[in-house]
Order: structure tokens, then sequence, then C-alpha cells
């Protein structure tokens, strides 16, 4: 009886496509796993080849976070579903002052993906990991039928190292706590839109998507005690966050249109679209409800790291029953800016 | 932003609002009424209510083509989505308009529904091109402002050769609603003393069809663009023409509009449409000569006819005080459900889901001044 020793044909990233033998637990899966993934994520961990990872733990607090992305469309100026994944859970682990430390990520791939898109996607989700230093240590890949997904989702999970002290918690803030907001508002979302089909527009735009803990890091080095809440105002936008800090905490906030930035292209893209900037999505940006006392050190703190240059004072916590975020807007007016309902939706005239 | 941020400047509304306070009678009070949703979201979004002095009084109108399109059409356009053969394309702002007994397109969509939101009549058209399986369908809503793509769209689709495309049809006119409401004999919105007219839709129409109501009715109409600023002034122009007993159609919109309008628009309206004898609006009833429907020789995209919908009596939810709303006899906080049971989460009324309408205007924007009273906001 002589030996079998199959040749292993190597996949055919750039015409091949996902079928369902990927995702069936054969050999087929393995080859895709360690072909794409294992290569793209590259460590110790994945190349032990189990089911877990295993990691010491300090003393303390842990975090832990999890996350689903579905972006339509996979690809879009400035990232990808990869790189916003890692970043968007890094992101929820560092709001709450804390270090992330390690993630997941698991995959729901349909039937007929390209490879070529997906080692791209996890090619992207490796550099983004290294950048910020987080490893994915373990994962997961499933292929459905053709029609039951879209391309291909992403699930995260993250955990990560909360600072001593006091935590940080959406109901910690006080009224006359200032307002502090890293940059620009709305490029995310107008640069996922700008993609959209039926809606494609020409733009400059590029998604803010960024891992933001070391700007965390920054903040807290000089406001440790005086942040009371920090968060990253994805879905909803500024307006969605700040409605949340406010119900959560039992309090109004007042603003100012003037002061929270916009760059023209997606104030002018918002304008045609009818969307309001305040409801886009950003996957880059923060905010931060700090205590009098330490809102200048905090807000320069920020003006020096490279993800904060544009961060400014927006406004403050006041005390307000109804929980009210009130602005003014810059034509002088008061207005209230609220949560939105349902999907933002064009209006037709 | 070129164009826009010189129509949204604060000093310049500053100064405009100051002419307002120191014309406006303090014996009196101007009840002025904006017709357009687009004017009543301007309103709210730059909180221009700040700006007036108190014997300034905004009405809203029933500008809004989401808020006047009675349930019994809603009705219509939800049995025709759940015919199996229709993709039907609509502008995003109907997805939640309640239909009866809580249905609403959202949720036809839900339950299997081929719903597509659009942005442009020529999109629906487009679908229709890529899927000849599927019969499309364009619910087709609003003022003189979007009756002329539409008209377009089934020229395009002629052209094309296209046999699948049709729309449901509830375009309505601007002139019969304002009659409307200066006729219904409410004694409240005969108090109207002037209207800001439309901005988009006098685009189309120009300025003479308000002539009549400067004329006949005595109450002066300026035609103003939608940018905040455009509305100070216009109201300024209002106040000035109250004071001087004047009623004349104005123009502030003088960048956009013409006194005849854009006839490129209206020919191509013309040759498409013509004039339903009758038309119900939420709030207005049945009005004559009100809406437009496909003439004889482009019935065959008619999507009444093509799938036999029929308009069945629907009833508004007895609490729901949209209809007063809309002809302004009552404003959005005299309404029992409003902000209880309705909200823009919750909507029981169209006023509530358009963001031109009313009560969204006023639950998203402006509540904050119910608890402060008149007093302002605590910015101002």
């Amino acid at each position: 009886m002589s030996k079998h020793h199959p040749v292993r044909r190597r996949l055919d990233i750039k015409n091949g496509r996902v079928d369902l033998t990927h995702g069936a637990g054969g050999r087929a899966m393995g080859q895709l796993i360690e072909d794409i993934f294992h290569a793209a994520f590259d460590n110790d961990w994945l190349r032990a080849g189990d089911d877990q990872s295993a990691f010491d733990v300090a003393a303390g607090r842990m975090v832990m976070t999890t996350d689903g992305y579905v972006v339509s469309p996979i690809f879009f100026p400035g990232g990808d579903i990869g790189s916003l994944a890692v970043n968007g859970t890094i992101n929820d682990i560092a709001m709450a002052g804390a270090r992330p430390l390690y993630l997941s990520a698991s995959f729901i791939i349909e039937e007929g993906f390209p490879l070529a898109d997906l080692q791209r996607v996890a090619a992207s989700m490796g550099e983004a990991s290294r950048l910020a230093g987080v490893p994915i240590i373990t994962g997961d890949t499933k292929v459905v039928e053709r029609g039951k997904a879209d391309g291909v989702f992403i699930s995260t999970a993250g955990v990560g190292l909360a600072r001593v002290g006091r935590p940080l918690s959406s109901d910690a803030a006080r009224p006359g706590d200032v307002v502090l907001l890293s940059g620009t508002i709305g490029d995310h979302g107008v640069a996922v839109m700008s993609k959209r089909e039926n809606l494609e527009f020409e733009t400059e735009i590029v998604s803010d998507s960024a891992a933001l803990h070391g700007l965390v890091a920054a903040i807290m080095a000089v406001g440790e005690g005086n942040v009371r809440v920090m968060r990253d105002p994805t879905r909803g936008g500024l307006a969605a966050t700040l409605n949340e800090l406010a119900h959560r905490s039992r309090i109004g906030f007042s603003i100012e249109e003037d002061a929270i930035p916009v760059r023209p292209e997606v104030a002018a893209a918002c304008e045609f679209l009818g969307l309001d900037p305040l409801n886009v999505a950003n996957e880059g940006k923060l905010v931060a409800i700090v205590a009098p006392a330490a809102a200048a050190a905090v807000l320069a703190a920020m003006q020096v790291h490279p993800l904060g240059r544009g961060a400014v004072a927006i406004g403050r916590a006041i005390a307000d029953e109804n929980r009210f975020v009130q602005m003014r807007t810059s034509f002088g007016g008061g207005r209230i800016v609220d949560w939105l309902s349902g999907e933002q939706l064009p209006r037709i005239c | 932003m070129k164009y826009v941020d010189e129509y949204r400047d604060g000093e310049l509304a500053r100064g405009i609002a100051a002419s307002i306070a120191r014309e406006a009678a303090p014996s009196r009070e101007y009840r002025l009424m904006e017709f357009c949703g687009g004017h009543t979201h301007a309103i709210s979004r730059y909180g221009l209510e700040d700006l007036l002095p108190d014997n300034v009084r905004m009405i809203h109108g029933p500008g809004c083509p989401v808020c006047v399109l009675p349930m019994a059409r809603v009705d219509m356009a939800i049995a025709c989505a759940r015919d199996p053969r229709v993709t039907l394309c609509i502008y995003g702002d109907l997805m939640r308009v309640p239909g009866s007994n809580g249905a609403s397109l959202l949720r036809a969509r839900a339950e299997g529904a081929d719903i597509r939101m659009v942005y442009s009549t020529l999109d629906a058209v487009r679908i229709a091109e890529a899927r000849p399986d599927r019969e499309v369908v364009f619910f087709a809503v609003g003022f003189e402002t979007t009756t002329p793509p539409t008209a377009l769209a089934i020229r395009a689709a002629e052209t094309k050769g296209l046999t699948n495309f049709s729309i449901l049809c509830n375009h309505v006119m601007t002139p019969p609603a304002m009659r409307a409401i200066l006729d219904s004999g409410d004694v409240e919105s005969v108090r109207v003393e002037g209207f800001i007219g439309p901005a988009h839709v006098s685009t189309v129409i120009g300025t003479r069809p308000y002539e009549e109501f400067a004329q006949r009715y005595g109450k002066p109409v300026v035609v103003a663009g939608f940018e905040p600023l455009d509305v100070v002034q216009a109201i300024l122009m209002l106040v000035r023409q109250i004071n001087e007993r004047r009623s004349e159609v104005e123009n502030q919109y003088v960048r956009a509009v013409v006194e005849a309008g854009n006839l490129k628009a209206q020919a191509v309206m013309d040759e498409v449409f013509e004039r339903r004898e009758t038309f119900e609006w939420r709030g207005l009833g049945w009005l004559k000569d009100s809406a437009l429907r496909l003439k004889a020789a482009y019935a065959r995209y008619d999507a009444e006819l093509r799938f036999d919908l029929v308009e069945a009596p629907a009833r508004d939810n007895p609490a729901c005080e949209c209809g007063a709303i809309l002809r302004g006899v009552k404003k959005p906080r005299d309404c029992k459900v409003f902000g209880t049971l309705c909200t823009p989460d919750t909507p029981m009324g169209s006023c509530m889901v358009s963001p031109e309408g009313a009560c969204s205007a006023h639950w998203t924007y402006g509540r904050f001044r119910e608890t402060a009273g008149r007093e302002r906001s605590r910015l101002a």
C-alpha cells in the first residue's frame, strides 16, 4: 500500500470564490482559515491552531465588548468592513478609559464571495490590528448559502484592562461639565453613502475610521478623575450620543452649532442628501464629558494628539429634567437636537 | 458653503429681526401662514421663533406632501406593494406614513413586499429597465415641485418602450389648497393675514397663480426661499404689507422664481397630466380640481387602472388632530396625543412623519419651548 500525500492546491485567490465547502469543517475550511486569516493576522496564538486562546490577566478590572459589522458597501473611501471592525471594537473598549488587549473575530460569509475580497478584508484587519497593537487571537468562520447574507458580516469581541480608580460611566455627567469633541463630524457616514447604489456621488471625503485608544490614553493621562464619560458617536451621530448621555445622566446639554466642526464637503453632501451632519455616523471621533476644572487641560491634550487635532469644546451639560439637548443654531435661534427616528431618510422636497 | 452660507447669516438675520420688531405694531397680532412644509422645517430647524417678537405668529400650513396624503391613498399603495408582481418605488418620507389599522409601507416591506426607496423618478425607470420580470410602480407624491420629474419619468418610459413601468399618481396643486383654507370658514384660518408662498413650487408655477389671494381675498403673499434668511426677510415684507394695508404678491425668492414660472416644466406636466374632478386631502377633505392624473394617452402607465386599485374609505384615528393642524386651526401641542402616543417613533398621524410636518418639526426641534414657556430657550 502506497502512502497518499495529496498535493495541496493553492487557493485561487485571484478568481476563486467562497463556496459551501469552505464552511463545512473539512480541509477546505482549514485552508481558508490558514491561508487567508492566519496569514493576515499572524500571531503566536493563531499559529497554535487551537479553538481558543489563553492569555494572562493582570489583577484589576477587565472590560469586555462585542460588536457586529454589516456595512454596505464593504469597501468605502478610507476603509472597509475589516479595519472598521478592528477599530470599532477597540474604540468600544477604549471609551471606558480602558486599554484594549485582545480581539476575536467571527466571519459569516455568503457563498460566492470573492476570495480576493476576503483576502483584502483580512489584510486590512491585520494591518489595523498591528497598527493598534491589539492582536486578533481567536476567530470563527461560517459560510451561508447565497442570499442568506450580504457578502461578509464580521462579529467581534474585545477585552481590555480598566484603569484603577473611578470607572467612566454614562450616568456620571453633571451640570456644568464641558462637552469636548475630538474633530469633524459626519465623515464616515458621508464616505459610505457616497458609494451606495443609486446614490453615488463624487467626493473627496474619506471615512475617519481609526482606533482611538491612543487618544483616550492621552486624555486620561491629564484628565483622570475629571473625565466623567467618553463615547464614540457612531450610529445616530453626535445627536444620538448626546441624547443617550443626557438620559443616562439625567441632565440636559446646551451646545453651539457654530462650534461643531463639519468639513465643507460633508456639509455640502448632507445639504443635497437632506441629512443633518449631527445624525451622521463617525468611526474615529469621540465625545468626552469633562469636569469644568480639567476641561482646558484635557482639550489641550487632545489637540496635540494626531487624532484629536481638531478637538473643540462644543457646549456644556445643564440641569434639565426634560433631558433635552438644546443647540443655539448658527442662525441665532434655539432648537432641540433629537434622536433620529428610524433611518435617516432623504426629504422629498 | 457658497450659495448656502450667505442665506444662513445670523448677523444679517438679527438685523432683519430688529426691523421686524421695530415695525410690527405692538398693539396687534400678525398671523402669518407659511404654506410649505419646507418653510415649517426651516423655521423650526433654525429656531426662527426666537428671533420674532411675540406678536408675530407663524401658523403652519398644509404644504407638506406627505402630510396631506389621505390614509386611503396610503392603503392603496400598501395594497399595490403587496401584489407579488410589484416592485414599489417610493420617496423615503413615505415609508412610515400610517395607513389603516396600523399598516405602513415599512411594515409591508418587513412582511415581504418589494419596496425600494429612490431619490429620483429616473431611478425607478432604471429599475424597471433592469428588471423586465417585475412590475415597477412609482408612488408619485407631491406638489408642483415633484410633478415635472414624474412627467419626465413617464416620457422616459415611453421612449425606452417599457411596458412594466407605471405610477400611482397622487400629485396635488398648491392654489386649490390655499383657497380651501381661506374658504373653509374656520374662524381661525380666515384670520390668516398673509402667506409666505412656496419656494420650490413657485419655481415651477411662478407667482401669478397667487394673484387671486392678494386680489380676491385681500391676503398678501410673499414667495420666499427655504433658507432661514429668506423666511425672515419674507416675514418683514409681509409685516410691511400689512402695516401699509397692501395685499400684493411679492417675490422674495428672485434668485430662483420668475413671474411666469418654468414654462418647460409646465409644458411637460400639461402634456402628461390632467386634473382630477376631485381628490381627498388629509385635513382639507375632498377638493375639486386639486389633483392630477395621467391623461388618457398615458393611461397604460396608470397603476390604478393597471392593478384595479380602488380607493376604499379610511378613517384617521379620531384622537389625531392632523386635520385641524394642517388647516392651521390647531397647533401640534393642542393635540392630546402629541408627544405621548404620537411621536416620530410611533406616529399616529402623517404630520408626525415627514420632517416637514408641523408635529414632527415641533417635536424634533421646538418642544423645549413648551417647558420654557415663551420665555425662549436657555441659549437665547
